[in-house]
């Protein structure tokens, strides 16, 4: 496959499933019960006339398909609607929560690389030894703990018992330190269940390496073994990045439950209220948002990925722990 | 590959001495024994679980006849933990059982036949894969209207890919083996050389598979719980009574941590099952 067909093929995927996601959450919003148009106007008692003004206002009575046409072309020309319960665009409401949850998710990544890959890295290196055990089984651990009941655990033992961290929110705005301080908790618990999915991908692809005859050869030169270790993880590193798809998006499905336990004003937390206040172009522009960054990152890292080594087409992410951080 | 399988068979056959699982193995069946029991007999374990005491509410752990104190109701919390046993792992069975059917019915078919109807399953696994399947859940679950079945169906719509892959991969590899080839040389029928003789060998995997399904399934399900959606307000399961325990946290931490705990345990029991099932099955992990 040339270059040019395989990054064609990855981003027409990724637009298929985007076109398929918009779809499915449009339909879903299509088909609840309960009338929009009377959401629209609250509990206040309403004549029929101005229902139905209502409904001719925002199109409502359109047939299905054109009313999904008509959204997908104010997607694409960046025109969410307002948000029903804020009244102004969803954009300028979205962003501020936006930025809590990317710092969160963000921190988390960072903590979740460092720790997955190292322990997979030793575990790999140290396979049916007593570390590979103990690692082993704590990423079961890890894979099977949900991360609301740990969450919950960690902030009764570190911030209810002992004091250390905040109870919960996200201290004082503009406050680096203080907000670091107050999200060091949530990362900690994101990173649990993401850290073991890296460690088992990371072990797997690094158990092909370490036994491999040029690592053999590098040891039997004298090489430094840092240096070894090194040029290996480069030659692992295909399956662990392929997996950005996966991890990005058991982060931000774990992220929507944390931050209800932490109480942090995050997206996830703007998610679930406003899909309890049925703010419908709040939860599509949400999950579409989300959805599109776990698309367009997991295919711009493939074909990144593709670039450097063109022998690799693509690594099926099928790897069963994704929903492990859930 | 023959032959080594053979190798092994020839090694370990002759003095096979009985060999006791892991501990973890043991205390992990010995804890899902109690949940089956708890599943199946509620009321033996926890007679009137959800009835009302509003002047014991909020009882510490460890007070008299509340062994894990009281919720802001005055219910007792074992009890309700043990009732939610119930709400807690029907739907995970449900999920699992309803996505291995998905699986191995459209796994086979496309492993077995290939061509177009091939592509058309990978494309739906596939598909069905690069979505974000927890947000997915939260969204549909919420607009539809909560609902316990409907989350369960999302559920297993979401969880099915897996499954079909799974199959769909060790079918292919069984389709080319010579006791498969003699089969159709004996003409034996499509349904009964995939019912009779590929699924004997794949389903091992397959019933591991059902299990990591089974805890994957408890831990999504309990997250929505978790949610508020999903299971009624008053109902017992763990999801929720975690979620509800919050709010006692300093009256009453027992409640969530109980909840919490039982959710892990269970989840990371069933998963020690399965792994140790996959290594006893000779299957690689990696």
């Amino acid at each position: 496959m040339s270059k040019t067909r395989f990054i064609a093929k990855r981003l027409l995927e990724c637009l298929v499933s985007l076109v398929v996601m918009s779809f499915v959450i449009f339909s879903l919003l299509y088909i609840a019960p309960g009338d929009p148009a009377r959401s629209l106007v609250g509990a206040k008692k309403v004549t029929p006339e101005l229902l139905s003004k209502i409904r001719e206002q925002y199109h409502l009575d359109d047939p299905f398909l054109t009313q999904y046409t008509r959204w997908v072309h104010d997607a694409v020309s960046l025109e969410f609607g307002n948000s029903i319960k804020a009244g102004y665009p969803v954009i300028d409401y979205i962003a501020p929560h936006a930025a809590v949850t990317f710092q969160l998710v963000g921190l988390s990544l960072l903590l979740s690389i460092i720790i997955g890959v190292g322990l997979g890295v030793v575990s790999a290196r140290r396979k049916g030894r007593l570390t590979d055990r103990i690692i082993d089984i704590s990423s079961i651990i890890g894979t099977c703990s949900p991360s609301f009941a740990l969450g919950l655990v960690l902030l009764y033992v570190f911030s209810y018992q002992f004091g250390i961290f905040p109870m919960y929110g996200i201290g004082e705005p503009g406050n680096l330190p203080d907000v670091l301080w107050h999200l060091i908790l949530p990362a900690i618990t994101l990173t649990v269940g993401v850290s073991a999915l890296l460690i088992k991908i990371t072990r797997s692809a690094m158990l092909k390496e370490v036994s491999s005859d040029y690592a053999v050869f590098m040891r039997a030169r004298a090489i430094p073994t840092g240096k070894i270790v090194f040029s290996q993880l480069k030659n692992a590193s295909a399956p662990v990045l392929t997996s950005t798809g996966l991890v990005l998006a058991s982060l931000f499905g774990a992220t929507v439950l944390i931050e209800n336990v932490f109480s942090i004003p995050g997206l996830g937390v703007l998610l679930t209220t406003s899909v309890t206040f049925r703010d419908v172009p709040v939860v599509q522009f949400i999950a579409l948002m989300l959805g599109g960054i776990i698309c367009l990152t997991s295919a711009f890292v493939d074909i990144l990925v593709y670039f450097f080594n063109p022998t690799i087409h693509r690594t099926p992410n099928n790897d069963k722990k994704a929903k492990g951080a859930s | 590959m023959e032959s080594t399988t053979k190798d092994k068979k020839l090694k370990f056959s002759p003095a096979k001495k009985l060999e006791l699982p892991p501990l973890r193995i043991i205390l992990s069946v010995f804890f899902l024994l109690i949940i089956a029991l708890w599943m199946a007999f509620p009321s033996l374990f926890a007679p009137d679980a959800l009835s009302l005491d509003i002047h014991n509410a909020k009882l510490p752990a460890g007070s008299a006849g509340h062994l894990l104190g009281t919720d802001a109701l005055g219910r007792d919390v074992l009890k309700l933990l043990i009732a939610g046993t119930d709400s807690a792992m029907i739907g995970p069975l449900c999920i699992a059982a309803g996505s291995l059917i998905i699986g191995l019915v459209l796994g086979s078919t496309a492993g077995w036949f290939g061509g177009f109807w091939d592509k058309i399953v990978s494309a739906y696994a596939d598909l069905t894969l690069s979505m974000p399947s927890m947000l997915l859940a939260i969204v549909a679950a919420a607009i539809i209207g909560g609902g316990y079945w409907v989350s369960v169906l999302v559920m297993i719509i979401l969880y099915s890919p897996f499954d079909i892959r799974l199959v769909r991969s060790a079918v292919m590899q069984q389709k080319s083996k010579p006791y498969i080839e003699s089969t159709k040389m004996l003409n034996l029928g499509t349904v009964n050389i995939l019912a009779k003789h590929i699924f004997p060998n794949i389903a091992m995997v397959v019933l591991v598979n059902f299990f990591l399904n089974i805890a994957y399934g408890l831990m999504s399900m309990s997250s929505l719980s978790f949610l508020g959606l999903g299971v009624g307000p008053k109902e017992a399961d763990w999801g929720r009574q975690l979620s509800d325990g919050r709010e006692l946290l300093s009256q009453n931490p027992a409640m969530s941590l109980s909840a919490g705990i039982i959710i892990i345990v269970t989840a990371v029991s069933i998963n020690l099952i399965g792994s140790y099932l996959l290594e006893r099955g000779g299957f690689d992990d990696n």
